[in-house]
């Protein structure tokens, strides 16, 4: 998202576009990344419960991917998984 | 029409005539009084105004904040320490872009404890984004309000506008002045244009998000730009609202400035004292002159440089100290809009916690400057004017 400036934006920070959240993409905050091991999955979802960002997708009752989009590395579903199906991993790491 | 009103008098019926959506305050000497005549006017029926009577000045700019996002006018009134206890939302007020129109009854600031006039507790908040209009007598108290609701809504400017007079000496002191009719007045302010109003349900906004390092400084940049526009809004609301009333409004007013050597310059009711000084001193043969300075924010640098510019020295004086400053608020101002230019500047504290500014006072102030411009030599640049 192109940052604006002073002349182009609406004062004091007023947002008159609702649900505009979607717009921001809080994964850039991570420093660690969730890495999902799909042969120790289970799909028990877990993770899906537990993720406070809601960065686990889930299709069909299936676990089909992790949203980096939003996804802040808090590490949660790493520490929930009962199958150690989850790693977590630092960011720029191969 | 023709009133005797004391300031507390005068700022009531002003408000009055302006009939604002609500009102919150919180009583604070010296400025209770014109808070309840107001509350008579509310009670009679007079105005459509809902009152409210918070339990702080906080809470009362809070309230002035939420009433004004949700689209109504908002105005209020205070005065020392309850200004200072605004100070955290007056900041809200101005980033949230409220045109709130507050009336300050200038005190001093505790402690030790007084009820008199300073402006320490304008000059405290001369930063937080208000504009600031100073008024000498009680006329111009009423007619500074008037023009402020004009200011203040402009879609230019849209920042509240705090108009400043003289605690005691002006709020209660009864003077002769004239109102306008109240067709006048609403016609001259017009109906309230709410901007993104909380209240409009159909198009929902959101006031005061998080802002931080990504988009905060370009809110800031927008506040300064309103306040370089407010410079010509209040001119020519001044000049329109002169015509009406056959009194002029500017940003500066000088007197006797024309073939001036030295010049005083001064804000608020001192401003009168400061004329009749002047006018004896001419009288002995000094050429001096007076620049009274009406608008401290946004602050008419480039005006008053063209104003003082050639003078041999001029006299600032201030009515707060800012304590380890060089000097008070209106000289460093002053001074640095002279920044260049071939004047000395030097400043004159006066007149705290009420202690009384007498003609023999300024003509001393007069004289001092006529030394300094036949010497070119400056004793002391800043001196305290009548403290023992």
């Amino acid at each position: 998202m192109k940052e604006k400036g002073w002349k182009e934006c609406l004062w004091g920070g007023l947002i008159v576009d609702a649900g505009n959240s979607v717009l921001y993409k809080t994964g850039d905050w991570r420093s660690q990344r969730p890495i999902r091991d799909e042969q120790k999955c289970t799909d028990c979802l877990q993770c899906w419960i537990m993720c406070p960002d809601a960065a686990i997708k889930v299709k069909d009752g299936k676990i089909v991917g992790i949203d980096y989009d939003y996804c802040k590395g808090c590490g949660i579903c790493c520490k929930v998984c009962p199958f150690d199906a989850i790693e977590m991993k630092e960011e720029g790491e191969k | 029409m023709i009133h005797a009103f004391s300031g507390n008098a005068a700022v009531a019926y002003a408000m009055k005539q302006i009939n604002p959506d609500v009102v919150a305050v919180y009583p604070i000497t010296p400025q209770t009084v014109a808070m309840e005549r107001f509350a008579d006017f509310v009670a009679d029926g007079d105005v459509d105004t809902e009152l409210i009577m918070a339990d702080s000045e906080h809470s009362a700019m809070s309230c002035c904040i939420g009433a004004s996002l949700a689209g109504g006018r908002v105005m209020t009134s205070t005065a020392s320490a309850g200004l200072a206890l605004m100070w955290e939302v007056l900041f809200v007020a101005a980033s949230n872009r409220c045109p709130i129109i507050m009336n300050v009854m200038n005190r001093a600031l505790s402690a030790p404890i007084n009820i008199h006039c300073d402006h320490s507790d304008a000059m405290g908040a001369r930063d937080s984004s208000w504009i600031q209009i100073h008024a000498e007598n009680v006329q111009e108290a009423y007619d500074n309000i008037i023009q402020a609701v004009r200011i203040a809504e402009h879609e230019n400017v849209r920042l509240p506008v705090m108009t400043n007079m003289d605690g005691f000496t002006l709020s209660h002191a009864t003077e002769r002045m004239e109102t306008l009719e109240d067709q006048q007045v609403q016609k001259f302010i017009s109906e309230f244009k709410a901007i993104y109003p909380l209240l409009d349900v159909d198009n929902p906004v959101t006031y005061g998000p998080l802002d931080l390092y990504d988009y905060y400084f370009e809110h800031k940049r927008q506040q300064v730009e309103a306040m370089e526009l407010a410079y010509d809004v209040i001119k020519k609301v001044g000049q329109e609202y002169g015509k009406m009333t056959g009194r002029s409004f500017d940003m500066l007013h000088p007197f006797e400035m024309e073939d001036a050597e030295v010049a005083v310059v001064v804000l608020g009711s001192t401003s009168g004292t400061a004329r009749v000084a002047v006018r004896a001193m001419r009288q002995k043969g000094i050429k001096v002159g007076l620049v009274k300075l009406r608008v401290f924010r946004p602050f008419p640098k480039d005006e008053l440089r063209e104003m003082l510019k050639g003078m041999k020295a001029v006299a600032v004086m201030d009515r707060s100290d800012s304590f380890g400053a060089f000097g008070g608020p209106v000289f460093s101002e002053v001074r640095s809009a002279l920044l260049g230019e071939d004047v000395e500047v030097v400043n004159y504290i006066y007149g705290l916690g009420g202690r009384d500014i007498r003609q023999d006072q300024i003509e001393q102030v007069i004289t001092d400057m006529s030394t300094v411009a036949k010497t070119g030599k400056v004793k002391s640049f800043v001196t305290y004017l009548g403290v023992r």
